[in-house]
């Protein structure tokens, strides 16, 4: 499916369809979900399964549960504060979530659900109207005062206002085109060059020996994409905490 | 680009379901995976924090037993030492009094022996004197000198008083 004839197609990975048969069809599950409820899945199970033991001195997969939740809690204290805790669960599901969806879309097979702009801009969405929320809540409309910094010249304000407003709108946009252009940009690469590999194996006597270089390639992608699924997961979860901080303090 | 294919009808569906399993994941962990988390390492902080402060009281209690044993050593070495300076004084009294009677007693003696010796010599002289006249009377009878005996008795006392003798 990758080569048809001699075009390259690495946009088919993306491609949305449903899954469960008829059932899956008619409430529109798609494989992008499948694998939503599969991370889902995996990160109650290394919650819960991990911490079974409840050891004082914890095994692997209990360590891995709990610097999982060290990492997040100790994120959200330092760039919160302590009064940010109560948002800890949240930052905690955005960050496993993400993680999970990225790393799970590193097999072979598997739908990288957060390869979406449409799922990252729900994300952001969710992380930004929370964020308003959680402002307008603590300061009410002392708030909107956020647009504004205090002692910036009078007559300066037509520009500053209009243009803290863009920014501070802009926020759900670069959150989410930054996630989903990262994964995009990896799958597309690794699969362009997984394709290479299958072209140039197909060149008679010498291709298999050419096609080791876009393996070697390859695989080094693979470990980098490793790293920016988890450095991505991490951006946009603290991205999120400093937005929250925001919120809380103004500024 | 499949992802801008707004128009395709699962790309809804898609973030539907999207918010039911971030709903359901969050709720998940927030009421049930976290606190259980939360708890062991709550519970091993609680036990380190128990560990230290054992430890602590131990080392406390140890300090105590050790200033205890320094002054308890500190106080029986001065009892010791009182009781030996306490001793010592004693031993000097009962020294000097023994010193003391026996310097009495040794007087004592060394009195009555110049006493005696007085006496012995006052008896000598006496009996000296009676035979220095009874001498003087038989040189003078033999001399046929006729004497009173008075004067020769005084003749001799005063030869003796003059410390001749």
């Amino acid at each position: 499916m990758a080569v048809e004839g001699n075009a390259i197609d690495a946009l088919s990975q993306f491609e949305l369809g449903t899954v469960g048969g008829a059932i899956g069809a008619s409430v529109g599950f798609t494989q992008s979900n499948l694998h939503m409820v599969i991370a889902g899945a995996l990160i109650v199970l290394l919650m819960v399964i991990g911490m079974r033991p409840r050891a004082i001195v914890p095994g692997r997969l209990q360590s891995v549960a709990e610097s999982a939740y060290g990492f997040i809690d100790d994120m959200v204290v330092s760039q919160v504060g302590p009064e940010g805790r109560r948002f800890f669960p949240f930052v905690f599901t955005l960050f496993m979530f993400i993680l999970f969806g990225n790393m799970l879309g590193l097999f072979p097979y598997a739908f990288t659900y957060t390869s979406h702009i449409s799922m990252t801009f729900t994300l952001a969405a969710i992380v930004i109207v929370l964020v308003t929320l959680v402002a307008l809540s603590i300061h009410g409309m002392h708030f909107f005062s956020y647009f504004f910094p205090e002692g910036a010249p009078l007559w300066l304000a037509p520009i500053i206002i209009p243009v803290e407003i863009v920014s501070y709108l802009s926020r759900p946009i670069s959150l989410s085109i930054r996630l989903f252009a990262n994964m995009v940009a990896g799958h597309v690469m690794l699969k362009v060059f997984a394709t290479f590999i299958v072209m140039l194996a197909g060149l008679g006597t010498i291709g298999p020996f050419l096609s080791i270089m876009p393996l070697a390639i390859n695989v080094v992608l693979v470990g980098f994409e490793v790293l920016v699924a988890f450095l991505q997961a991490y951006v946009f979860a603290i991205l999120t905490c400093i937005y929250l901080h925001d919120a809380v303090h103004l500024h | 680009m499949p992802q801008l294919d707004f128009a395709n009808p699962l790309m809804m569906s898609k973030l539907v379901w999207l918010l039911i399993i971030f709903g359901i994941l969050y709720y998940v962990l927030k009421t049930y995976a976290l606190p259980q988390v939360a708890s062991v390492l709550d519970q091993r902080a609680a036990r380190i924090a128990a560990d230290l402060n054992a430890a602590r009281d131990a080392q406390a209690a140890g300090e105590a037993a050790l200033a205890e044993l320094r002054a308890s050593t500190a106080a029986a070495r001065a009892e010791a030492q009182a009781a030996i300076s306490a001793a010592m004084v004693e031993a000097q009294a009962a020294a000097a009094k023994q010193a003391a009677e026996i310097n009495e007693r040794l007087s004592a003696q060394v009195a009555q022996a110049e006493a005696q010796v007085r006496a012995a010599r006052d008896q000598a002289m006496g009996a000296l004197r009676e035979v220095a006249g009874e001498t003087a009377n038989a040189m003078l009878a033999r001399l046929s000198v006729k004497a009173p005996a008075n004067d020769v008795a005084a003749a001799v006392d005063r030869v003796a008083s003059q410390g001749a003798v």
